[in-house]
């Protein structure tokens, strides 16, 4: 969404920083507000099992581990990518991203997995609602995550064949990197507070 | 093929439909036609529909805004005029199908379409003014933020005639909106209708923090911003923390509908209390969201007219911080009566009842604005004073509700609905009113008709007393709200005065409209056109450039020296627009077709996701992603314009100033 | 002190009350019970306190916008003044003393009203219970210790203090009776409490509170408060009706209905209230006494309640 041209003042010593970062981070906070309300909403439905299955029952820690290993990961790539891209060097930063992709869509792929698994063995969204905010609050941080495939892909096509990095440029990956770390965080919300609270 | 859609979603057997349909249809053909006829569509489009000029989308907001108004007050009197008649036995004219859509249609357009449409025209168009900045932050999202609110609205008003709305009241409360008990569509479209115009908001309210945070003019310290700028900035902050939550209860009770979740329903272990919590810990705030720059607005008027500095500079700005803090501390009064216990009532009881300190405080600050002044009697200032002697007692039965002992008797009466629309009319209302007077001559350039103006607010004053004095009693008297009819003889003569009064504010309308016509039929007159571009003798620095502004607004950004900049400029005889140059080229935006795109994607999905229609609702989403990533890759998104043109612009307005001097 | 302040405070609120509301009879203000007395003594103390700032305010705001109007040439104009401390002390200070004292009363008020807490009563009077239950558009009440229950009327004897639990098996309502004080949620799967007294006899309007569908506008009822004697031939009648509520019945009574007429039923299945929560909470009902969870017995012939898909 912060794919944008900003106003400048023009070339006299008002110059003002482009504002897309610091937009795109307050963005994000918003979206934290999103995952908050969702997490408390997890709180308040988690023991409302409705006669059928828990979470201790469900999750499975080997799957998890995998998902969590692919998605840090991909956080660590993007930085590399990151700081490729800071000193001008294109390919490298295509390469990097091409393999953060693979990584997200690894872990996509898993929860996808994980996920008709569950309603294969009536352990759907509807059945309880627990269920429901389980699914709602982990599928929300998974879709989000494939916005950032989409997004990934999207930047390296604009990338290829080009041969600097424009300012505008830059501050798309900036966002983009901060929507990935950002992503990286809640998921470890997600992983301490949903799936470890419910296993122990 | 079509999902639910078919032929007997379309109400044929409702007269009042069929005709609403017909004048609607008249009406959109006629207006279209003209403008197919004057040749003016290419200039719609390229000066309006894809623009990303701040200035002119605050029009198109404040336009949309009136039209949601005419729908809402439609309902409005609609809804009075029934319960006028549906009286001992006689049913009245509308069913409760009907009469249940109404009401709840009549909530949601007022607040999403009329109040937040009003709300983000004023925004767009005097913050970045005020500030001496040339744009907001990120004026393309300013496009797609107003596509997507115009859309959500149009969604709303094809229900009228495809299907049904929602008849859950204005807030959808679940079970009553599970699909258990609501199958039809009409709560799927107020979903789709919140949930599409909640993006526009939330991208507003990040484009004003970042445009205020990050884009005033050099000097300008916090403490030296105008106080509508810090009220839009402290309702920015609020659509922030609190929309993302309405996002969060809207879809949890749509996920409902649409897959059987049971996040609000009876049955599953899902909790309703939780959606009342969701969507009050939005509600709360955006009230505050509305009120806050209504404040703005008067903090401008009120000392722009009695011609003197605005009392308590400090104190304004302290009470607006803290009244955003204290909104998110109260939402349980909502429901006092769910069952909690009494010391979670007392500290939200307690908590709400502070909020008015900080806000009778700013009625003071204004009263003492005035004190020693000298008032010159605008029509703006009528709705100032009118205003101060209706909130005041607004706010009084609001603090009579927030004792929890009292709201057990007052919840959900007739007295809840007069308090809400005393403060809505009397604060909200009565505020953005007397802010288009007030800016509308920068916007236009020519002022508004005066007498047209003052005869407007006394009818809708007047109509106000008539409308809701008599609904305080009824409350008292036990009456609920939300009633289709009733057979208690009390409450009928007092309802007969309500409709008198929703007939004095009909009038009210009718004499707006009036001098909306009238302003623009003698806007050449000379004692009508604002040559100077500061009719008022205004303090701040949108006064300082010409009326309406150029496309970039400042020439050369103006440098802050104190509080009411530009009253410090005159005074000192300082010149804030560097008349004479020399200028230079200017970066500026270009105008875009991808938020109206969007916007229209959005619209297609929504009608879609509304019935079913999956393969429609598919082309919509991907049509909003093509179009954003579209977006993304065009590298032809500016432009200069040219330091001669610059240089043209303003010595054009320079001469018009001086032959005015010379006058 | 505080509460001498207080009555006193009441009654001069009272006083003007009568004043103003003449010939025009308002239900809230004009209680037939100790609870409704609360209520109205709180509004009209809260009123008059608040009155202290707001009819200063409007008659100075008109004044000041009159009085400073710019043909008043004699007026003084003050260009330049923006500012005073002790205006600043004034504004934030009165306003702050008000709020204190409402804050105080409301801290108060939620305790001695809280619609949980039991009334007191004469010593030989002892309470009675009702089990009230939110339908599609009808209230049923259940008087477990009569085993009757009544659709759309409820009577009561005078000054005994009722205790209401309140559920819905549908959407959420709110039950009220204006003339007898306070109101409270109805909702499916959970009990709330509610404590009310008549102290008067009479033909009480009941209704709903929270809009709950097409029906909602005759969702409402008659409180019979009548003196003892009265309440037990009026049991009496109701034993006489030939309808019984039971698993059998009990469906067709609760799908939905507009205007439903008063009914009787002569005979109620013990805990159908019981069961009537149970169904949202997985045959879970909380135990009043223990406020633990238990699981309820479920009858045989109730086993037809199936719970609503």
């Amino acid at each position: 969404m912060a794919h944008d041209t900003t106003v400048h003042a023009g070339h006299d010593e008002h110059h003002h920083e482009s504002p897309v970062v610091f937009g795109f981070w307050v963005y994000l906070m918003t979206d934290c507000i999103i995952f908050g309300s969702l997490f408390a909403t997890f709180a308040v439905l988690r023991n409302q099992f409705n006669g059928g299955p828990s979470g201790h029952q469900l999750f499975e820690i080997s799957g998890l581990g995998i998902e969590t290993a692919l998605l840090l990961i991909s956080s660590i790539t993007y930085g590399f990518g990151m700081i490729a891209a800071h000193k001008n060097e294109i390919s490298k930063v295509i390469g990097w991203l091409a393999l953060t992709f693979l990584l997200g869509l690894g872990f996509v792929g898993l929860e996808v997995n994980e996920f008709a698994h569950m309603i294969h063995e009536g352990a759907g969204p509807d059945r309880s609602a627990f269920l429901s905010a389980f699914f709602t609050l982990v599928g929300t941080h998974g879709l989000h995550v494939t916005c950032g495939l989409i997004w990934i892909v999207t930047l390296i096509v604009q990338l290829m064949g080009t041969t600097t990095i424009p300012e505008r440029m830059m501050n798309k990956l900036t966002c983009l990197s901060l929507f990935w770390h950002f992503l990286d965080i809640v998921w470890i919300c997600v992983f301490t507070y949903v799936y470890l609270a419910s296993m122990i | 093929m079509l999902g639910r859609l078919s032929l007997s979603a379309i109400p044929f057997d409702v007269p009042i439909l069929v005709g609403t349909f017909a004048g609607v249809a008249i009406i959109g053909v006629a207006v279209l036609g003209l403008i197919t006829y004057f040749g003016k569509w290419g200039y719609l489009w390229k000066e309006w529909f894809t623009s990303v000029d701040h200035k002119r989308l605050a029009v198109m907001y404040i336009i949309l805004a009136l039209v949601a108004l005419f729908r809402g007050f439609a309902d409005a009197i609609m809804m009075r005029t029934q319960l006028a008649l549906a009286y001992a036995g006689n049913p009245g004219y509308l069913p409760p199908h009907h009469y249940d859509q109404i009401f709840s249609a009549h909530g949601t357009i007022m607040i999403f379409f009329l109040a937040m449409a009003f709300m983000t025209g004023l925004f767009n168009f005097v913050v970045p003014l005020q500030i001496g900045a040339r744009d907001v932050a990120f004026p393309f999202l300013n496009n797609l933020s107003f596509w997507m609110t115009a859309i959500a609205f149009i969604l709303v008003n094809v229900s009228l005639f495809i299907g049904e709305f929602s008849q859950c009241g204005w807030l959808a409360y679940p079970p009553l909106s599970e699909s258990q008990f609501s199958p039809g569509v009409g709560v799927d479209y107020y979903i789709w209708a919140i949930q599409l115009s909640g993006v526009g908001t939330l991208l507003t309210g990040v484009n004003f923090f970042v445009t205020i945070v990050k884009m005033r003019a050099p000097g300008m310290t916090w403490m030296k911003m105008p106080v509508f700028t810090w009220t839009a900035f402290c309702s920015s902050i609020l659509i922030m923390v609190s929309f993302p939550v309405l996002t969060v209860a809207v879809a949890l009770l749509g996920l409902d509908r649409y897959f059987g979740m049971h996040f609000f329903t009876n049955d599953g272990g899902g909790n309703q209390m939780m959606y009342l919590n969701l969507i009050w810990a939005w509600g709360h705030p955006e009230v505050y969201i509305l009120v806050i720059p209504a404040f703005g607005v008067f903090s401008e008027v009120v000392p722009a007219f009695s011609q003197k500095p605005l009392f308590g500079y400090g104190t304004m700005v302290y009470a607006t911080c803290a009244i955003m803090v204290l909104s998110f501390l109260v939402w349980v009064h909502h429901f006092f009566t769910m069952g909690a216990g009494p010391d979670v009532n007392a500290f939200f009881g307690i908590a709400t009842m502070v909020i008015s300190i900080p806000t009778g405080v700013k009625l003071f600050n204004w009263m003492f604005t005035m004190y020693k002044g000298r008032i010159q009697y605008h029509a703006c200032m009528y709705w100032v004073i009118g205003f101060m002697v209706t909130f005041t007692i607004g706010g009084m039965t609001g603090v009579m509700m927030a004792i929890p002992g009292a709201d057990f008797v007052l919840h959900n009466s007739l007295f809840l609905i007069a308090h809400f629309h005393n403060v809505i009319i009397g604060g909200v209302y009565f505020g953005y009113i007397a802010g288009m007077n007030f800016w509308f001559p920068k916007v236009m350039g020519f002022k508004m008709n005066e007498s047209w103006g003052i005869r407007a607010f006394w009818f809708w004053f007047i109509g106000f007393y008539f409308a809701f004095v008599p609904l305080y009693v009824v409350g008292f008297q036990g009456m609920t709200r939300r009633l289709n009819h009733y057979d208690n003889p009390a409450w009928h003569p007092w309802l007969l005065v309500a409709e008198v009064g929703a007939v004095l504010i009909l009038l009210g309308i009718v004499c707006q409209l009036t001098q909306l016509y009238v302003t623009i039929r003698d806007r050449n007159l000379p004692e009508n056109q604002d040559v100077t571009g500061d009719p008022w003798n205004g303090r701040s620095l949108e006064w300082s450039t010409s009326s309406p502004p150029p496309p970039y607004n400042f020439a050369i950004v103006p440098h802050v020296h104190e509080l009411d900049a530009f009253m410090h400029d005159k005074e000192n005889g300082i010149d804030t627009r560097h008349a004479g140059g020399p200028y230079e080229a200017i970066h500026m935006p270009k105008n875009t077709a991808a938020g109206i795109l969007v916007g229209g994607f959005s619209l297609v999905f929504g009608f879609a996701a509304v019935w079913y229609i999956w393969w429609l609702a598919a082309i919509g989403l991907i049509g909003v992603i093509g179009t954003v990533i579209a977006r993304s890759a065009n590298k032809d998104i500016d432009y200069y314009i040219p330091a001669d043109e610059v240089a043209r612009i303003e010595n054009e307005h320079s001469r018009k100033l001086m032959a005015q001097a010379a006058e | 002190m505080k509460n001498k302040l207080l009555a006193r405070m009441a009654r001069l609120g009272g006083l003007s009350s009568a004043l103003l509301l003449a010939g025009c009879e308002l239900d809230v203000l004009d209680p037939k019970g100790p609870v409704g007395e609360g209520v109205k003594s709180l509004i009209l103390t809260s009123t008059i306190a608040m009155l202290i700032v707001v009819v200063p305010t409007i008659i100075l705001s008109l004044y000041f916008a009159w009085h400073y109007r710019q043909s008043n040439t004699s007026a003084e104009y003050l260009p330049k003044w923006c500012h005073s401390n002790k205006i600043e002390l004034i504004i934030w200070g009165v306003p702050t003393l008000i709020i204190i004292f409402l804050a105080v009363i409301t801290y108060q008020t939620c305790h001695s009203l809280d619609p949980y807490k039991p009334l007191e009563a004469e010593a030989n009077t002892k309470p009675l219970h009702v089990e009230v239950v939110a339908l599609d558009w009808k209230w049923l009440f259940i008087y477990p210790e009569q085993g009757i229950a009544t659709v759309n009327q409820l009577a009561i004897p005078v000054n005994t203090p009722v205790d209401f639990v309140i559920t819905s098996d549908s959407v959420m309502n709110s039950f009220f009776i204006p003339r007898l004080g306070s109101m409270i949620y109805a909702m499916a799967g959970m009990q709330t409490q509610l404590h009310l007294l008549a102290s008067e006899p009479g033909d009480y309007l009941g209704e709903s509170a929270n809009y709950s569908g097409r029906g909602f506008s005759d969702m409402k009822f008659h409180t019979l408060a009548v003196s003892g004697d009265e309440f037990n031939a009026w049991v009496e009648k109701v034993k006489s009706s030939s309808e019984q509520l039971d698993g059998q019945t009990y469906p067709k009574l609760a799908a939905p209905s507009e205007a439903n007429p008063v009914e009787y039923f002569a005979h109620v299945e013990p805990g159908m209230f019981n069961t009537i929560v149970a169904k949202y909470n997985n045959g879970m009902v909380m135990d009043k006494q223990t406020g633990q969870k238990v699981q309820m017995q479920s009858a045989s012939a109730m086993s037809d309640m199936n719970m609503k898909e």
